[in-house]
């Protein structure tokens, strides 16, 4: 399996992606700067973390009208699993991927601390690495995390099992003291409606080894790998 | 002409920076001070000669790039 990063100028968790895709993928992902225009042939796009563009106008704007992005949407129209992560996440609502918009926090604060997140359902291609409703202990490091949508989308997200992961409490309860940044219903990550979009908040790539202070997020890669082996398998 | 345009927050969408402003008015004294909301001007050279066409292409610019309109509403003036 082969997984490409996209690279903009200000992305700046692109290498955290790259020690963790590599180490569960048993091979290191292709980094593809974001004046491209085609991709090579890959199973896993993934849209890093980070500060593209300077985060002008507004988080992931500019990021999302990049030419490579043309090519990311049409592989992701055309099934390619694709993963945001943070600033990537902000870039893929942007490009309208997926739904919703990241906001300012409501505290108005830059949050970069561990956070737990619950698993809302374990059977798409991200989350086979874990059990429906476990909690992962993963970083967040952002200033504009704050999920919204309007009423009618966030139910039907909910109706669709769409979201992907809530912050909780360590023991997985929904509170608002364990909400950080003001996120309606908690939301941290969401899927598009075919599930091969996931875009989140949090850096699951910077608890995948124990130097880093946890693995919460390890089953996530591990996951990936397993599931695009798998749909690779079947489709061969 | 130039193009002036508002981006501002949809009514609904809660506004944590315009609230936080809203707080230190308050706290300096101003009294009589109700919601807050806070958005973006943006001022756009253009070299078109119809305003017509020129409000069509910065709709289409609010539209494309100057307003995420999940969140944000847009309001364009044309002038010169």
């Amino acid at each position: 399996m082969t997984a490409a990063i996209i690279v903009f100028p200000g992305s700046n968790r692109e290498r955290d992606m790259r020690l963790a895709l590599e180490a569960s993928f048993g091979r290191a992902p292709v980094m593809v700067w974001h004046r491209e225009t085609a991709l090579p042939d890959v199973d896993l796009i993934v849209v890093p973390g980070g500060f593209s563009y300077g985060d002008y106008l507004r988080s992931g704007a500019m990021a999302a009208h990049s030419p490579i992005m043309r090519e990311v949407k049409a592989r992701a129209e055309a099934g390619v699993h694709v993963l945001g992560v943070c600033n990537g996440f902000q870039v893929l609502c942007e490009t309208g991927l997926l739904p919703g918009a990241l906001m300012r926090n409501a505290s108005l604060k830059f949050i970069c601390r561990d956070v737990h997140l619950r698993v809302e359902r374990a059977d798409t291609a991200f989350t086979g690495g874990y059990q429906k409703g476990d909690v992962m202990r993963v970083p967040v490091a952002h200033h504009d995390g704050n999920y919204f949508a309007d009423t009618a989308t966030l139910d039907r997200l909910e109706g669709e099992g769409q979201v992907a992961v809530r912050y909780c409490a360590p023991d997985g309860a929904i509170t608002d003291a364990a909400n950080p940044n003001g996120s309606q219903r908690s939301i941290a990550g969401v899927y598009n409606d075919r599930f091969n979009v996931l875009g989140m908040m949090p850096h699951p790539e910077d608890a995948t080894h124990a130097l880093l202070g946890g693995l919460g997020g390890k089953p996530l890669f591990d996951g990936m790998a397993g599931a695009l082996k798998e749909l690779k398998g079947a489709a061969a | 002409m130039k193009a002036k345009v508002h981006v501002t927050l949809k009514s609904g969408v809660l506004d944590p920076q315009g609230k936080a402003v809203g707080h230190a008015l308050a706290s300096l004294g101003f009294d009589g001070v109700g919601d807050v909301r806070q958005g973006k001007y943006i001022e756009i050279d253009l070299n078109d000669t119809d305003a017509g066409t020129a409000r069509a292409r910065v709709e289409d610019m609010c539209q494309k790039l100057l307003a995420n309109t999940v969140i944000e509403n847009y309001h364009v003036d044309i002038e010169g």
